[in-house]
C-alpha cells in the first residue's frame, strides 16, 4: 500500500508498572501484555499512530514515533 | 511524537503514583499545553499543596515549589504578587483544594489573581488511605464511609464561577486531548483559571467500589462524563451523578496585580 505510514513503538520498561492501560486501549492490539503484564510489542506494522498508549500512558513509559 | 523530557526530571522518575494513577495522565497533559505556550522553562512557576496531586511538582523542570495542605494559592498569589512576570501554575487536589485550602481557592478567584490552577480531582484522599474528601459521589465507599458516604459532594465547577473565576473549565483523565486543550485555554487566560480533571483513583477509591483496574476506572469516568452542549438537552433527574466537561466561563475582567499596580502602587509611590 503506497504512503501507508510506519510508525516505531518505543517501550522503556524501567519505567513501565503493568497498567495495561496502553494495550486496553490500543485500537489494533499491535501492542499487548508481556509475561509480567507489561507492555510489549506484539505486531507494530498494525500501528495506526492514534497515540491512544501514549496520551493514556501515565508512567511516560511509551513513546510512538512515526518512521521516516 | 512528544519529547516530556524537556519539561522532565528524568532522574526523578519513574514517580511515585500507582501503577495507572490518572495523575500522570494529567501531568502530562499539562506538559503539552505549556509547550504549546512555548514559554521558557525559567519563566514557569509550578506550586502545589499536599496530597498524591501535589507531587507533580516534583517531577516537572520548572521552578517549582511544594508546600503546606491546602496553601499552594496562598503561595502562588505571594509569588505572582513579587513576580509578575513569572507564569505561575498550581497543581493541587480536591482534598487539598476544596477542604483544607477551600477559603483560599475561593479568595483566589474572587480577586482574579493571573493564577492557573489545575485541579486534579480522583474523589478521594488517596495519600493518607482512602478517606473521604469533598468530592466524594454520595452512595460510594470509603474508609471512613464503610456503610457508604452520605454528604452530597461539592460541584466544583460551580464553587469556581460563584467565587468570580474568569475561565472555568472540567475534563477527565478519560479524555487527554480535550484536557490539554483546556489547560492550553486556561493559560492563555489572564486572570485566575480553574481546570478540574476528574482523575481516577483504582486503588483507594476503585478497590472499594467494584472497579478494580485502572481501565475500568478511567471507563466509568468515560461512562459519566457528558459534554456540556449534551447537558443542556437533558433533563436534571438525567443528568444526576454526571459528570459535565466543557468550558464554562472564559471572560475578562480587571487582573489583581495589574490593578494592584496601577491603584495601590501608584498612590502609595513605590513600585519597581
Amino acid at each position: 500500500m503506497a504512503g501507508k505510514k510506519e510508525f516505531l513503538i518505543k517501550i522503556n520498561l524501567d519505567f513501565c508498572k503493568a497498567c495495561g492501560l496502553c494495550y486496553s486501549y490500543c485500537p489494533t492490539k499491535a501492542i499487548g501484555p508481556d509475561h509480567e503484564f507489561r507492555a510489549s510489542v506484539k505486531d507494530v506494522a498494525k500501528c495506526i499512530g492514534c497515540l491512544q498508549c501514549e496520551n493514556y500512558c501515565p508512567d511516560f513509559a511509551i513513546e510512538i514515533e512515526e518512521k521516516k | 511524537m512528544f519529547d516530556y523530557s524537556k519539561y522532565l526530571r528524568m532522574d526523578k522518575l519513574p514517580h511515585i503514583w500507582c501503577y495507572g494513577c490518572g495523575n500522570g495522565i494529567i501531568l502530562k497533559g499539562a506538559v503539552r499545553a505549556i509547550d504549546k505556550m512555548g514559554w521558557d522553562k525559567d519563566s514557569v512557576m509550578a506550586v502545589s499543596g499536599i496530597g498524591c496531586s501535589s507531587r507533580a511538582t516534583g517531577y516537572v523542570d520548572f521552578n517549582s515549589l511544594h508546600t503546606l495542605h491546602g496553601r499552594a494559592i496562598p503561595y502562588a498569589t505571594g509569588i505572582k504578587m513579587s513576580r509578575p512576570d513569572l507564569n505561575v501554575i498550581v497543581f493541587t487536589g480536591d482534598g487539598d483544594a476544596t477542604a483544607i485550602g477551600g477559603n483560599h481557592f475561593i479568595h483566589a478567584a474572587r480577586r482574579n489573581i493571573d493564577l492557573t490552577v489545575v485541579l486534579f480531582n480522583n474523589n478521594i484522599y488517596g495519600m493518607t488511605g482512602g478517606q473521604y474528601s469533598p468530592t466524594t459521589p454520595q452512595g460510594y465507599f470509603a474508609s471512613t464511609a464503610p456503610y457508604g458516604h452520605i454528604d452530597p459532594s461539592f460541584d466544583i465547577v460551580q464553587l469556581a464561577m460563584g467565587s468570580g473565576a474568569t475561565f472555568v473549565a472540567r475534563s477527565t483523565v478519560a479524555n487527554p486531548r480535550e484536557m490539554e486543550k483546556f489547560i492550553h485555554e486556561g493559560l492563555k487566560n489572564k486572570g485566575f483559571s480553574l481546570i478540574e480533571v476528574v482523575s481516577n483513583c483504582h486503588e483507594r477509591f476503585g478497590k472499594r467500589n467494584k472497579m478494580k483496574s485502572p481501565y475500568e476506572m478511567i471507563e466509568w469516568i468515560r461512562s459519566r462524563a457528558v459534554s456540556k452542549v449534551k447537558a443542556e438537552t437533558m433533563e436534571p433527574e438525567e443528568l444526576e451523578g454526571k459528570i459535565i466537561t466543557g468550558i464554562f466561563r472564559q471572560e475578562t475582567r480587571p487582573e489583581y496585580v495589574e490593578a494592584y499596580d496601577s491603584f495601590v502602587m501608584q498612590k502609595a509611590g513605590g513600585g519597581n
